[in-house]
């Protein structure tokens, strides 16, 4: 009897890749994306999933119900080592598939939606506002992620989720932790572990003491009548505290980056007080940054055909939301930034019944930095050349290390 | 145009409240979208194709009427 090899897998390039401009997708994925739009890739465990590329492909396996966000999944394409073992302590809904994943968002979507949201805009404008008086009454240079960037979305998960803005300290490093590619499974472990435990203490409080807010909302609804456990609750408020802030921070700091970068398309957001304009232009800017660089995750229940490419029930799947978001079928000249293009059907966010939960509260945070922060400062300035920045090549969500600025 | 939504598919993203307010709202229970205009006027076809069209559970089905 012979035996046959399994066929060796073609030359797949190392995924994720390095970027030329820092604020342009890998130069590699653009190539891939022009000549094999769904093709494999190799991630740092020597595992080859497929790698899509293309705007409506990328739609397309997001919205596929053969197709798994379950990180438990033989096939499973991990981001990190620390992704790949801390898998199935307690899961969250974002690592579930339906109905599971669903029963779970429900219990948040009303703590999201518009209108909340859009209630909210006052505070959110107060904080922008209050920030940006301590940042002109402080020295120049100014770190603007730690005296602006950072703080804007954190103090606000921290009011919606009721959690002490004092600790700030202690969960910015724990989620630093979190989203870095350098954390091992140890150090991403223990991070989870701190911060669980931390959040379930004050599960418990909330539960003895409830106020209005997120986690006294699970406390007394979920946790008070048995239909999820203590740490259950903790883990959703530990994902929710972390892609609270982390996304917007980096929005934020990196959007002022390549907006100073382009002067022309700044004029457009400090000459206008239109609402309209300026909800606009943060689609454009999320479109043209994805700072969610690494793809969305997932892995094939069944044989399905992406792009004309047959992809096996058991293979890994990384929908690249960067580059779908400068493909020129979905965005005519996408690699140009025009704040008044059309942007709005990126997928920044994702896409699929896992987009992006705090989706609307991101957009209200974006438009308020964006329509205040530059009126308000209007000789804001890098104090550092952008090739001497520290660009976020080593974390999940990219962006800027730190943002020397003055005015 | 008719409009159907499908309230189990939905997400609760809110992008067809962002882009058709006349058309959909979220239920303040859960966030859960509905429909307040099922037969929406020519003027907010375009709006309300759009919201179909973002909508990332795929809940919003059109028919001509």
């Amino acid at each position: 009897m012979t035996e046959t090899l399994p066929p060796h897998p073609p030359l797949a390039p190392e995924f994720p890749m390095a970027r030329g401009c820092p604020f342009d997708p890998p130069p590699e994925l653009r190539r891939i994306q022009h000549e094999a739009p769904v093709s494999r890739v190799t991630l740092w465990d020597g595992s080859t999933p497929w790698l899509i590329t293309r705007y409506d492909d990328v739609r397309a396996v997001l919205a596929d119900p053969r197709v798994s966000a379950d990180i438990d999944r033989p096939g499973y394409p991990h981001s990190t080592e620390g992704s790949a073992t801390r898998s199935s302590r307690v899961k969250l809904f974002i690592t579930m598939d339906d109905p599971e994943h669903a029963a779970q968002r429900r219990l948040l979507t009303s703590d999201f939606m518009v209108k909340k949201m859009e209630a909210l805009r006052p505070r959110i404008q107060e904080i922008v506002d209050g920030l940006i008086d301590d940042l002109l009454a402080g020295p120049r240079p100014a770190d603007l992620v730690r005296e602006f960037a950072l703080p804007v979305p954190s103090l606000v998960i921290c009011e919606l989720l009721g959690v002490p803005y004092a600790d700030r300290d202690f969960f910015h490093r724990l989620s630093k932790t979190l989203v870095s590619r350098e954390t091992t499974a140890e150090q991403g472990a223990a991070a989870v572990a701190e911060l669980t435990g931390y959040l379930g203490d004050l599960v418990d409080r909330k539960l003895a003491d409830p106020g209005q807010d997120v986690l006294s909302r699970l406390a007394t609804g979920q946790l008070g009548t048995g239909l999820m456990t203590r740490e259950q609750i903790a883990s959703m408020g530990l994902l929710l505290l972390v892609a609270g802030h982390e996304t917007t921070a980096n929005m934020i700091a990196l959007g002022t980056v390549v907006l100073l970068e382009n002067p022309e398309q700044l004029d457009r957001l400090r000459a206008t007080d239109d609402p309209k304009v300026v909800a606009n232009a943060v689609e454009e800017l999320l479109r043209h940054l994805t700072i969610v660089h690494g793809g969305r995750r997932r892995v094939a229940t069944e044989d399905l055909e992406v792009g004309g490419q047959l992809i096996r029930a058991g293979e890994g799947i990384i929908a690249a939301s960067d580059i779908a978001n400068r493909d020129g079928a979905a965005f005519p000249d996408p690699d140009a930034l025009d704040l008044g293009r059309e942007a709005r059907h990126h997928v920044a966010f994702g896409y699929g019944v896992h987009q992006c939960l705090g989706q609307p509260l991101a957009r209200v945070e974006l438009q308020v930095v964006y329509s205040t922060l530059y009126r308000r400062v209007p000789t804001l300035a890098l104090a550092k050349p952008v090739s001497e920045l520290g660009f976020k090549h080593d974390m999940l969500v990219y962006g800027v290390h730190e943002l020397p600025v003055t005015w | 145009m008719k409009v159907i939504l499908d309230q189990d598919k939905c997400v609760g993203s809110g992008q067809c409240v962002l882009v058709a307010p006349e058309v959909f709202d979220q239920r303040d229970e859960d966030g859960i979208a509905v429909l307040l205009d099922p037969d929406p006027p020519a003027g907010r076809h375009a709006e309300t194709r759009e919201a179909a069209r973002l909508c990332p559970a795929l809940a919003i089905e059109l028919a001509d009427s």
